[in-house]
């Protein structure tokens, strides 16, 4: 199936491009205020709009995704770390679905 | 900078990130032995792209067996936003960082290596983002080779529990800085809210979800820049020294 071979191929090489034309086009730091702020922001918001709601959506009950997301928020707000926060989220929605799915 | 200090932390950061993309890879393993490919094709596929999204939408494409030039276009609207995050952590990297560490860097792009590698205090050394795809991205291979090959054996249960483990820790990246800062807090708040809203809004319901984050992180961030310019000591966790202006 040398067809799939080459689908992927084409997949990679125009999402390696997509991650790595930036990074090397873009080798001095920008001056700009206001590019700079921008670029500054884009991780926080990036990363908040793939959370939420996403993360209610991918667990079996909206309820148990809910949870983990309070839980999660609470424990990074108290300071833990990455590794904590999501194994607790983890094991938050396996019990609380182990009841209620 | 001391580099296997900071690849060996790089690997740290990265098993919460291997424990996700298993389980979500695990999912994309049995996707694509449900359209035939076989468990090499599925590895080469994870290990060349090592994106749950446009891997996603991949499999569709392969199975309607339609042209490369879609699969290719599919691919850029999906993972444009590793666009955004390749021009952020353009600024993380010392300036003087050398050509072949950039284009190693760009493998590993993605949306949790980018969120830990810019969450690094100061400039980012290449070796921390080294240690995490070490650790991260044979986690996405492996993952889907088993979906393959082992199908339905691990539970249901035990495979959607993993899946909130990206996002727990993308709460547990965003969160910290926003309690020292009430425009970030600010900012994570419009974003989540902006994200529940979008596909409410009629004539953007049908907008898929890699376009959405695209549009909400270019319009909010862009609104944020021209509202709260970022000045000096406040970019820490962006820049460890102040800017030069």
């Amino acid at each position: 199936m040398s067809e799939t071979y080459i689908y992927i191929a084409v997949m990679a090489v125009v999402t390696y491009l997509i991650r790595v034309l930036p990074l090397t086009l873009i080798r001095r730091e920008i001056k700009n205020v206001t590019l700079r702020s921008f670029l500054y922001y884009v991780p926080y918001v990036t990363l908040s709009v793939m959370t939420f709601p996403a993360m209610m959506e991918s667990t079996g009950s909206q309820w148990s995704g809910l949870a983990a997301f309070a839980a999660a928020v609470l424990l990074a707000w108290r300071g833990f770390s990455l590794f904590s926060v999501a194994v607790a989220a983890c094991v938050l929605v396996f019990v609380i679905e182990l009841f209620i799915c | 900078m001391d580099h296997k200090k900071n690849f060996l932390s790089g690997m740290r950061d990265g098993i919460p990130i291997a424990l996700g993309y298993f389980a979500v890879s695990f999912s994309l393993g049995i996707a694509c032995r449900n359209i035939g490919m076989t468990a090499v094709e599925s590895t080469v596929m994870s290990l060349t792209n090592l994106t749950s999204a446009g891997e996603f939408a991949a499999l569709s494409i392969i199975v309607a067996g339609a042209g490369y030039w879609e699969m290719a276009l599919s691919q850029l609207v999906i993972n444009l936003r590793y666009m955004l995050m390749s021009a952020a952590l353009s600024q993380k990297l010392a300036p003087e960082t050398p050509f072949y560490h950039r284009l190693l860097v760009g493998y590993g792009v993605t949306d949790e290596i980018f969120g830990i590698s810019v969450n690094v205090p100061g400039r980012l050394d290449p070796f921390y983002t080294y240690g995490a795809v070490a650790v991260a991205s044979p986690g996405w291979a492996l993952g889907t080779c088993l979906g393959v090959v082992l199908g339905n054996v691990l539970p249901d249960r035990v495979v959607v529990a993993l899946s909130v483990a990206l996002y727990g820790m993308f709460l547990a990246i965003v969160v910290p800085p926003a309690k020292k800062d009430r425009v970030l807090a600010l900012l994570v708040l419009a974003s989540m809210a902006a994200s529940w809203a979008f596909p409410l809004v009629p004539f953007l319901a049908g907008i898929s979800g890699g376009m959405k984050i695209i549009i909400l992180t270019v319009l909010i961030s862009a609104v944020a820049a021209v509202l709260f310019p970022v000045h000096e000591e406040k970019g820490e966790t962006a820049e460890a020294e102040p800017c030069h202006e």
